[in-house]
């Protein structure tokens, strides 16, 4: 009966060919780590956000009158509204969490390298969508820091000469952000980024199934046709499409080992995750400000503004340029640079394994350097602070220039062209 | 001009003096599962603050349901303008004027709490003293430059502020300090709950959640480990 009705589908739809060239015989390296953990948990956060931002939905009034009292409906009137709200709020800052780690992994493994330029492009768009995502939702409880975030950000595209002063209103709708913000900030936020996202999501996905994924050692499990013994071969059936050009070695299929493994990676996630949300929903103070529990109010300045922690770290590279557009540029230049990683590393070999031991210091001062900018962030600016940040900033952006330096001749020790068992 | 009109924004902050993170909070020690603390908090609640300040997004009912209070006890003594049960808790001051009367309207506390913290609310009320450049004859110590008057004063009665900042009582009220502090923290546990009903809810769930997960997480364990004992 089921066999009768999926044959009756594939001939209509290959959904059986789909599933076992992406799931049940896509060759996975058999040696990836716990970094790996973080692409299928970004996917996971993604469903959840998704899922509970349509309830969301269902009780949210886009309205500047009404925004901030139906946040309060849905955490006190609607049956586990409270829970919807913080498993959306919580989420949020998950994913930057999972998306900052699955990108170290990159950083780390060399993962953007050829022929993964493409796929790491479609990451790096992601990130973006994610950003304006995370910035126009955190407009809609319409708190006092929502109001005054939103004010700091839009105003930085005031900087731009010419067009600035109209293109900050035309982004607003308004002289000054009002209901006419929010309700578009809603409509993007609820339509438009989500379907660029998934679409990306998808097309992030293809890419990486097309070139195949990379591993901690940072060889490759496809190799060429012929060049392999039969009996070193992957003794598992991998879908035709791969066999037929590679021969495949030191593979596994993704389901059902990858799937079970991730099973049990989302089931250290949600500990962590549901701890966080189940006993401190504000995270600290830094998941949701403070501010943010009185409605927006364009004459009352909160103490302090600060982004939400994710933007820290481009947030202080704009704070720390004295010039409001030069620091503009420098805030848009961070993420460019990241862009263009690929073309920055001039290298072959990917694994910081078998890299020179600059490549090892670069990657830590760089983490160290974010991680720096991060907290500098969420923290008022002080003369030290910004002194601080200047010297992060400028190890951020270092890392970037010493790469294409010393990746044209590195030293790098020999790569294994087998996973090692 | 706009941008100077952003730039004088962001100054703000610099003078305003108004609620400094300078200042020591006293703890608090609130009991959000003692409802006979709760009782009392809302009752003074309503007795006190309500004709000023409105719990606009909590409703009377849920606050009855969660403190254990009936619907009739409600009705009689913690309602007096003739609401109906399933109302938000509000007063019906008029916004206009109240700005005139204080320098700005009372506030919604409803999320007072998690606005300031328990420990703000606790200090807060307790940091009134005598001042006479001031409209109703009080300053407060955590809030400085405060609108509104010293509205427990018949029952903490009102202390004096010396050059080095401490308080001495000066005019004693009806409650002697310690049975005014408990009034106060019954109070502000009130307003804690208010801020957060469902905070208890949460975490009990939580405690679920987590055992939940943990066992998963060993199921997930094992399971893995069973699927990839013939990896090498």
């Amino acid at each position: 009966m089921l066999a009768n009705f999926m044959a009756w589908i594939d001939k209509r739809l290959p959904v059986t060919d789909a599933w076992n060239k992406h799931v049940a015989q896509y060759p996975a390296p058999k040696n990836f780590n716990f970094w790996y953990f973080f692409g299928s948990l970004a996917m996971l956060v993604l469903v959840n956000q998704i899922l509970t931002g349509v309830w969301l939905t269902m009780s949210y009034e886009p309205s500047g009158d009404g925004a901030f009292a139906s946040v309060e409906y849905i955490m006190r009137d609607v049956d586990y509204g409270w829970l919807l709200r913080y498993m959306h709020s919580t989420g949020a800052s998950a994913f930057f969490v999972v998306v900052y780690l699955h990108m170290m992994r990159g950083l780390m493994y060399g993962s953007y390298q050829k022929p993964r330029e493409l796929l790491w492009i479609f990451g790096m768009l992601i990130f973006l969508v994610l950003m304006a995502e995370a910035f126009m939702g955190y407009l809609l409880p319409w708190g006092n820091m929502s109001y005054w975030g939103a004010q700091v950000i839009i105003s930085l595209f005031g900087a731009i000469p010419v067009i600035g002063d109209d293109l900050t209103l035309w982004i607003r709708g308004d002289y000054v952000i009002s209901g006419a913000t929010l309700n578009r900030f809603f409509a993007l936020h609820v339509i438009a980024m989500p379907l660029v996202l998934v679409i990306l999501v998808f097309l992030h996905i293809l890419a990486l199934h097309e070139v195949g994924s990379n591993n901690p050692e940072g060889t490759d499990v496809k190799q060429p046709k012929g060049s392999v013994k039969p009996e070193e071969l992957s003794k598992f059936k991998f879908h035709k499409q791969y066999t037929d050009k590679y021969d495949i070695v030191d593979a596994i299929p993704f389901h059902p080992y990858y799937s079970v493994k991730d099973i049990m990676g989302v089931a250290g996630f949600l500990i962590l995750f549901c701890w966080v949300m189940f006993f401190a929903p504000e995270g600290g103070g830094y998941f949701i400000e403070a501010p943010n529990f009185e409605p927006a109010n364009g004459l009352k300045t909160p103490e302090h503004i600060a982004p939400v922690w994710y933007f820290g770290p481009f947030y202080t590279i704009l704070r720390v340029v004295p010039d409001k557009l030069l620091g503009a540029i420098a805030m848009f230049g961070a993420i460019i640079v990241l862009f263009l990683l690929p073309w920055f590393d001039r290298g072959v070999v990917k694994s910081v394994k078998y890299r020179s031991k600059w490549h090892l210091f670069n990657l830590i001062q760089f983490a160290i350097c974010f991680i720096i900018l991060g907290v500098l962030g969420t923290l008022p600016a002080t003369p030290v602070a910004n002194l601080i940040g200047t010297i992060a900033s400028f190890g951020y952006f270092g890392f970037f220039v010493a790469l294409w330096f010393y990746s044209k001749n590195e030293k790098c020790k020999p790569v294994p062209t087998r996973i090692s068992h | 001009m706009k941008k100077l009109l952003l730039i004088l924004c962001a100054l703000v902050p610099l003078f305003a003096t108004a609620a400094g993170p300078s200042m020591q909070l006293d703890k608090a020690n609130n009991d959000l599962s003692d409802k006979e603390s709760l009782k009392n908090g809302f009752k003074t609640y309503v007795n006190y603050c309500l004709g000023c300040h409105q719990l606009g997004y909590q409703r009377y009912n849920r606050t009855f349901t969660d403190l254990g209070i009936d619907n009739a006890d409600g009705v009689e003594n913690y309602m007096y303008t003739g609401e109906k049960v399933g109302d938000h808790i509000t007063n019906t001051m008029p916004k206009k004027e109240a700005a005139s009367w204080f320098g700005t309207a009372p506030p919604d506390l409803t999320l007072e709490a998690r606005l300031r913290s328990p420990d703000w609310i606790y200090t807060y009320l307790r940091s009134f003293y005598m001042d006479d450049s001031r409209p109703f004859g009080v300053n407060n110590k955590v809030f400085k430059d405060v609108g509104m008057p010293h509205v427990l004063q018949d029952l903490q009665g009102v202390s004096s502020l010396d050059e080095h900042g401490h308080m001495t009582p000066a005019m004693g009220g009806s409650l002697t300090t310690e049975e005014y502090d408990v009034v106060v923290r019954d109070l502000t546990n009130f307003l804690e709950y208010v801020g957060e009903p469902s905070k208890l809810e949460r975490k009990s769930l939580g405690y679920k959640v987590l055992i939940f997960l943990f066992v998963f997480f060993i199921i997930a364990y094992f399971l893995k480990r069973e699927y990839w004992k013939d990896i090498h």
